[in-house]
């Protein structure tokens, strides 16, 4: 541990060197002695000018203080320098910029300059008033020297990348243990369909760990708040859920069916009384809800095989060449209807699903219709073909007939 | 005498048809071998007539614009009364039109038919053959739909690649920089106005330029009734040979409606310019050669940028074939079998690159 305290008072004092590369090129007295220096007190001129202070010429003295045009060592590190910057200073430091909002305006007019405040609202804030080290503050989140803007995909704060950056300590045992905290929730959302939906649809969205904890301002939703936070998305979902009888019954709301970081995508089987089945958890084929649950099921089965059962045929009166762009608008009708039949599932109340589901049965059967009645012109069509058909290829062979006679005639 | 032969008296009576048409009467058609051939002229005639006709009655409920046009096409196919018939006719029809132009051309080079004095008559069929082709460009972007919609921008693309006048052009066709329904409107134009009025004058003059020369009759052929002048046969065209091209084209009639009712031709998706382009986009069959020759051709041949050398190359290619009589005169007695070779590799050329196109990806 005590390694690990150094490495990161260590890693602390890095974050001053920073803008070290980013004076006058050449002339900058910090980086020509720091970029022959080894270890922890040598600055990559490269990696520093890429990042986002040095996009806006920040020296190295912006942070460390000292006088970078000086070339004795004695006159460079005096002037106020703060050569290593303990973990205690990096967030107030960070703060002196950007907490200022007149100061950050001529940087860059529409960011936030409340991060400090919320960092101190935070777990992670209050637990470093506490004087608790290994606590993250702002350098573990976003780098030191090479720190990127966030909507750039090399970024430990882009959205892809939020996960894999809050993993570094949270999915930690050891270090979680000292909070009573599991370590598992990377792994949990690693296998949810969020983490689907962001690293490979590229869906960027699609909720990560701050979205719902927070970011500078993080905190564990309470059980009260879960449903509220879940909502800021699923809107209907969590509207239906709290006129449902279940409102009451689950304080901790979604995560009580859904989990919480390993929440995997609902098919119908989720409702019901089968192996699996949410419902299945305190119901059974014994009560009046649990049959009710089961009917459900059944009812969004039976609603999606009829759209399955329509998409068929229509294709098989595609193939055929027929038109069916009727239908088209129609089966997407119904597959919505089953969107939001299974959306209502939320209210526990099988007469609202059936609602849903009749609207949607009947563009179903229209569409339904639709293809039929294209495959019955179809087969019209090519019966009817036979009258030209045989009409032409009698004409054909009667002119044949009349050549033959004719030419008879004409050599007689 | 019966009423018929009473109005047609009292017609020649004023116009004097009889001797109009007395030309027509005393006009014969060669009997041999590769008489067959002899159709295929006919037969192109006919399907430019069932262009016409399914043309202009899907004129009554076509609206040509960026707009509308799709809709109105979706219109003919699912609502108009035989709608979906007349435009599978117009589609099917126009493919075997361009095919039986193509066999038409190249039965009359192998044949050497183009020899003197029947250049002209050569050179006003490659037009006609060009005009057709106009017409397959042209039409096949009045649906408004996807593939149309980037097959035209493709083949816009390419006529903007000539050098000097090539933006020019592209511009012209486009009616702006960029597909749009400017150019939907002037494909319009083109398609119904412009490529008509053209393709009737100059087909006036091949009929009537096929009518003052006679038929051709092959060498080798013209060689055995020279030897063997017993073995000379010729028909009658009116009613003989008019009887039996009747034959073909009530037989082309029942082939049309049998791929109309069995293979409608499809409408696909409406244009939208914003997405991206479908993948593995293609032109019509009759450009596919033109087309997969530009994919193979190297990005830079000395120097030289691949495709507009390509492009160059065709052009020279349909001057050059318009003027085969010129050039076989040029090339001598003794070259003649060169010129031949030539046609001969232009088809397979032409043929090879179709099916590579189709086939590829």
């Amino acid at each position: 541990m005590r390694i690990l305290k150094n490495f990161r008072w260590w890693l602390a004092g890095l974050v001053m060197l920073a803008p070290c590369a980013m004076a006058e090129q050449g002339k900058n007295a910090c980086v020509d002695c720091h970029s022959k220096l080894e270890g922890n007190l040598r600055v990559v001129v490269e990696e520093s000018a890429a990042s986002v202070h040095g996009h806006k010429a920040m020296s190295c003295t912006t942070c460390h203080g000292g006088n970078a045009e000086a070339e004795a060592k004695e006159k460079a590190h005096g002037n106020g320098f703060r050569g290593r910057i303990s973990r205690a200073q990096v967030t107030e430091l960070c703060g002196s910029c950007h907490a200022d909002g007149e100061r950050m305006k001529t940087f860059n007019p529409s960011l936030r300059t409340d991060q400090l405040a919320l960092y101190h609202t935070s777990v992670h804030g209050k637990k470093r008033e506490q004087g608790d080290e290994r606590v993250a503050v702002c350098t573990d989140c976003h780098g030191v020297h090479d720190i990127l803007p966030i909507n750039d995909p090399r970024s430990p704060v882009h959205p892809v990348n939020v996960a894999s950056t809050c993993k570094q300590c949270h999915a930690d045992g050891d270090l979680m243990k000292n909070y009573r905290l599991a370590s598992t929730q990377f792994a949990d959302y690693s296998d949810s369909v969020h983490h689907e939906a962001m690293a490979e649809r590229g869906d960027l969205s699609a909720p990560t760990c701050s979205t719902c904890h927070g970011s500078h301002g993080a905190v564990p939703p309470g059980a009260a708040s879960v449903a509220n936070v879940c909502s800021t998305c699923h809107v209907l979902q969590a509207q239906f859920f709290n006129e449902s009888i279940h409102k009451e019954a689950f304080p901790e709301g979604c995560a009580t069916c859904h989990g919480s970081h390993k929440i995997k995508h609902p098919d119908d089987n989720f409702v019901g009384l089968a192996k699996g089945a949410a419902c299945a958890e305190c119901h059974s084929a014994d009560d009046d809800p649990g049959r009710s649950a089961q009917a459900i099921h059944d009812r969004l089965s039976q609603f999606e095989a009829q759209i399955k059962d329509t998409r068929g045929l229509m294709d098989r009166a595609a193939s055929a060449g027929m038109d069916v762009a009727d239908a088209e608008l129609e089966v997407a009708q119904a597959k919505d209807a089953l969107t939001k039949a299974r959306v209502r599932v939320h209210t526990a109340s099988l007469p609202r699903v059936e609602a849903e589901l009749n609207a949607g049965r009947t563009v179903a059967i229209k569409a339904h219709n639709t293809a039929e009645e294209a495959l019955r012109e179809r087969t019209r069509r090519r019966k009817e073909l036979l009258i030209p058909v045989t009409a032409f290829l009698a004409v054909v062979i009667s002119l044949g007939a009349y050549i033959r006679e004719l030419e008879r005639k004409q050599s007689d | 005498m019966n009423a018929a032969a009473r109005v047609q008296t009292w017609i020649d009576e004023r116009l004097n048809l009889e001797e109009a048409l007395s030309p027509l009467r005393e006009k014969t058609v060669p009997v041999h071998r590769h008489s067959a051939w002899y159709f295929l002229g006919g037969l192109t005639l006919f399907l430019f007539g069932v262009q016409l006709l399914t043309g202009v009655l899907l004129l009554l409920y076509y609206h040509p614009s960026a707009g509308e046009a799709y809709e109105s096409v979706q219109n003919i196919t699912n609502r108009v009364q035989f709608g979906w018939l007349i435009r599978s006719l117009h589609s099917w029809s126009a493919n075997l039109m361009v095919f039986c132009a193509f066999a038409h051309m190249f039965s009359v080079a192998l044949a050497r038919a183009y020899r003197k004095p029947r250049e002209l008559t050569w050179i006003s069929g490659v037009v006609l053959l060009f005009l057709v082709l106009g017409f397959g460009f042209s039409g096949y972007l009045l649906p408004w739909n996807m593939r149309a919609y980037f097959a035209t921008k493709v083949g816009t693309e390419v006529a903007g690649q000539v050098p000097v006048i090539g933006h020019a052009i592209m511009v012209f066709m486009r009616g702006g920089e960029d597909v749009s329904g400017a150019t939907l409107t002037r494909f319009f134009g083109l398609h119904i106005a412009i490529l008509p009025a053209l393709t009737i004058g100059i087909l006036i003059s091949h009929l009537m330029l096929v009518q003052k020369f006679g038929t051709s009759v092959p060498e080798s052929v013209e060689q055995e009734w020279e030897e063997h002048p017993d073995r000379r046969k010729e028909m009658r065209f009116f009613p003989n040979f008019f009887l039996r091209e009747l034959m073909g084209w009530y037989a082309a009639l029942a082939v049309l409606i049998a791929l109309a009712v069995f293979l409608p031709w499809e409408l696909g998706t409406k244009a939208d310019p914003f997405s991206p382009a479908p993948p593995g986009i293609k032109p019509e069959w009759y450009f596919l050669a033109q087309f997969q020759t530009l994919k193979l051709i190297p990005a830079h041949i000395l120097h030289l940028d691949g495709e507009v050398l390509g492009i160059l190359g065709f052009g020279l290619g349909g001057a050059l074939w318009m003027a085969l009589p010129f050039i076989e005169v040029l090339a001598g007695a003794r070259r003649v079998r060169w010129v031949r070779a030539g046609i001969i590799f232009a088809m397979i050329f032409l043929a090879s690159m179709s099916v590579v196109g189709y086939v590829a990806r």
